[in-house]
């Protein structure tokens, strides 16, 4: 009996094989997010919620210098919070797929490994574009406007999306490590939740007491609302767009090669 | 390349904090053989497994599956295996044809070709009624059934099977072996674990048992049963009998200690002329007035190798009188085989 292995033929060079497995894992988490109840009411419901009750909530109390509609103010930073809500699901998704065994079937696949996660990524993107133009759509109703023409509209949205890139690298990260798809959801949503409410994401920092006002300044959702309202209201806007930017580089610096590497090692208990 | 084995590990160990998982393994799998890796919950099975499929680095020792290095060539070993783990790893919210199509997709099939191999899947594993319903809707079993089913999408010559039958029903589970008996029978290698000694009876050529992750025997399924040597005498106490002082009758009756099963009220010694020590047997039954139930002269099964060779400490507290400590349970079995001796 001949026994010899024979290795099937690799036909495709490793960077187009990288992008097809994106791609696929990309469409199963698409598919997810068109099913899950939870998921998709994360991507309807609940943004809509947001614009409408922030606004009309606190819309009628905080009066902020130089702005006439208060819907103008507070969209930018109910888009972070709203891509910061829908990122802590990619930490329980990943924890369940290391529970499930669906890591270990990924893992002894000839895939490119890192494909899983950014396949996660890529559709976390697809759904804050939807989410956006949703909120976009539910503000534009009730009063919201772009102020500085559609270039910056489109850099806007850009922005936002590029946020919820480094939120998906992070809450990635925290399922791996935490492996528990509850605690990853709460360790997701904790930190936004904090650092949105010490933020300017619904009142101009300079309401604050001076304790909390240096926080809230370097404060990353401060930083990342700044540079969206400054687009969407109009304005300079390098300053505060490099600093968003920096930020998220930063995130995402320190995130991937951590998430990719813990990814390589995790194995389902 | 003649008689290339599918599969050689020499002495693996993994530990974790401070268990020692896998505790220097050693064995060779022949191509096309199925192997059947028999232990204990904990034994190391899993571990093992997951250090041969490249998902855990050992800590020591190497492994080399289809002649490859499962640290070094890891990427290449991928190429050649299907592994279905200990939980049905398939995607709740997919069908059961999408979760096939996209294990194609990830092996690099085209979409139709990917489609069209889900599809063969689903017919011969009896999922086609249900292979576009999403896989939640699944029975455990149907969702165990198309799990091996993924293992499968590329034809692997070698196959790792982490029990796959555990949870299935009886029918489900003879539904699972014919179906590996048609794989295994074209060649493939299939690497089993499993603690059902039915099951590697009735699917593996050989059989490797693992406890507290060492290969505590191996060797076919006959070979095993003729190391652990004789038949075995079985007495059963009535329902809700004490079988300990039936063991205190027997001591010394048989070759090696009899092995008490406290819960099924059995005990079981193994001997060698069995028809003679009846009448010896008889006499010490009416001597200390104790009620049998049931009584029977058999050949040894795998169910006895396991529990002869095997020793949790769960198992030790069932198999051995109280007063006796475990090793001395085991003594007078034939020596722990090593897997392969170097």
């Amino acid at each position: 009996m001949s026994t010899a292995f024979a290795l099937p033929r690799r036909q495709v060079p490793a960077l187009s094989q990288a992008l097809a497995n994106t791609g696929t894992i990309t469409a199963r988490n698409l598919r997810r997010l068109a099913r899950v109840p939870t998921l998709i009411a994360l991507a309807t419901i609940q943004p809509i919620l947001l614009v409408v009750l922030f606004n009309y909530g606190f819309g009628g109390a905080v009066h902020v210098p130089g702005v006439t509609h208060y819907i103008d103010y507070l969209l930018p930073g109910l888009f972070v919070l709203a891509i910061g809500f829908g990122a802590s699901q990619t930490g329980v998704a990943v924890a369940e797929d290391l529970a499930t065994g669906m890591i270990d079937r990924f893992r002894s696949l000839p895939i490119a490994s890192a494909s899983v996660l950014t396949g996660r990524v890529a559709a976390d993107a697809v759904r804050n574009l939807f989410v956006i133009g949703l909120m976009i759509a539910v503000g534009s109703a009730i009063g919201f406007r772009f102020h500085a023409g559609p270039g910056t509209a489109l850099a806007t949205v850009g922005l936002a999306v590029a946020a919820g890139i480094a939120f998906s690298w992070l809450n990635l990260l925290l399922g791996i490590v935490v492996r528990d798809a509850e605690t990853a959801g709460l360790a997701g949503l904790f930190p936004i939740i904090i650092l949105f409410f010490t933020s300017s994401a619904l009142v101009p920092v300079a309401t604050m007491p001076g304790w909390l006002q240096a926080f809230a300044k370097a404060n990353p959702i401060t930083v990342i609302t700044d540079a969206l309202r400054a687009l969407c209201l109009g304005g300079p806007t390098t300053r505060p767009v490099s600093e968003a930017l920096a930020w998220i580089g930063a995130l995402l610096l320190i995130t991937v090669p951590i998430a990719i590497n813990r990814y390589r090692h995790a194995t389902s208990s | 390349m003649g008689d290339q084995p599918a599969i050689v590990a020499e002495g693996l160990s993994k530990r974790f904090g401070q268990v020692r998982a896998v505790d220097g393994i050693d064995f060779e799998q022949p191509a096309g053989s199925v192997l059947g890796m028999l232990g204990p919950n904990g034994a190391g099975k899993t571990t093992t497994v997951r250090i041969l499929t490249t998902l855990l680095a050992p800590d020591a020792g190497r492994a080399r599956v289809a002649g490859l290095d499962v640290v070094k060539q890891a990427a290449d070993v991928r190429r050649l295996i299907g592994l279905s783990g200990q939980y049905a790893a398939v995607d709740p919210y997919l069908t059961g044809r999408e979760n096939l199509a996209m294990i194609g997709r990830l092996y690099g099939l085209g979409r139709p070709a990917a489609r069209r191999r889900a599809g063969e899947l689903l017919e011969r594993f009896d999922l086609a009624a249900a292979a576009d319903r999403v896989a939640r809707t699944y029975s455990g079993g149907m969702r165990r059934r198309l799990d091996v089913a993924a293992s499968l999408v590329a034809q692997p010559p070698i196959l790792f099977l982490d029990e796959p039958t555990t949870g299935l029903d009886p029918h489900g589970r003879i539904a699972l072996w014919e179906l590996l008996g048609q794989l295994t029978g074209q060649g493939t290698s299939l690497l089993l674990t499993t603690q059902y000694m039915e099951e590697a009876e009735r699917l593996a050529d050989a059989i490797v048992v693992i406890d507290h992750g060492r290969v505590i025997a191996s060797g076919t399924p006959s070979q095993l049963k003729t190391r652990i040597g004789g038949d075995r005498l079985e007495l059963q106490t009535p329902p809700g009998g004490d079988p300990w002082p039936l063991a205190q009758v027997l001591a010394g009756l048989g070759t090696g200690p009899p092995v008490v099963d406290a819960r099924a009220g059995r005990v079981v010694l193994p001997v060698t002329n069995g028809p003679a020590l009846l009448t010896e047997l008889a006499q010490r039954l009416a001597t200390s007035g104790l009620q049998v139930a049931d009584l029977a002269l058999r050949r040894p099964s795998l169910e006895d190798v396991f529990l002869t060779l095997t020793s949790t400490p769960a198992a030790a507290a069932a198999h051995a009188p109280p007063d006796r400590a475990d090793p001395a349970a085991r003594a007078d079995s034939p020596e722990p085989a090593t897997g392969r001796t170097r």
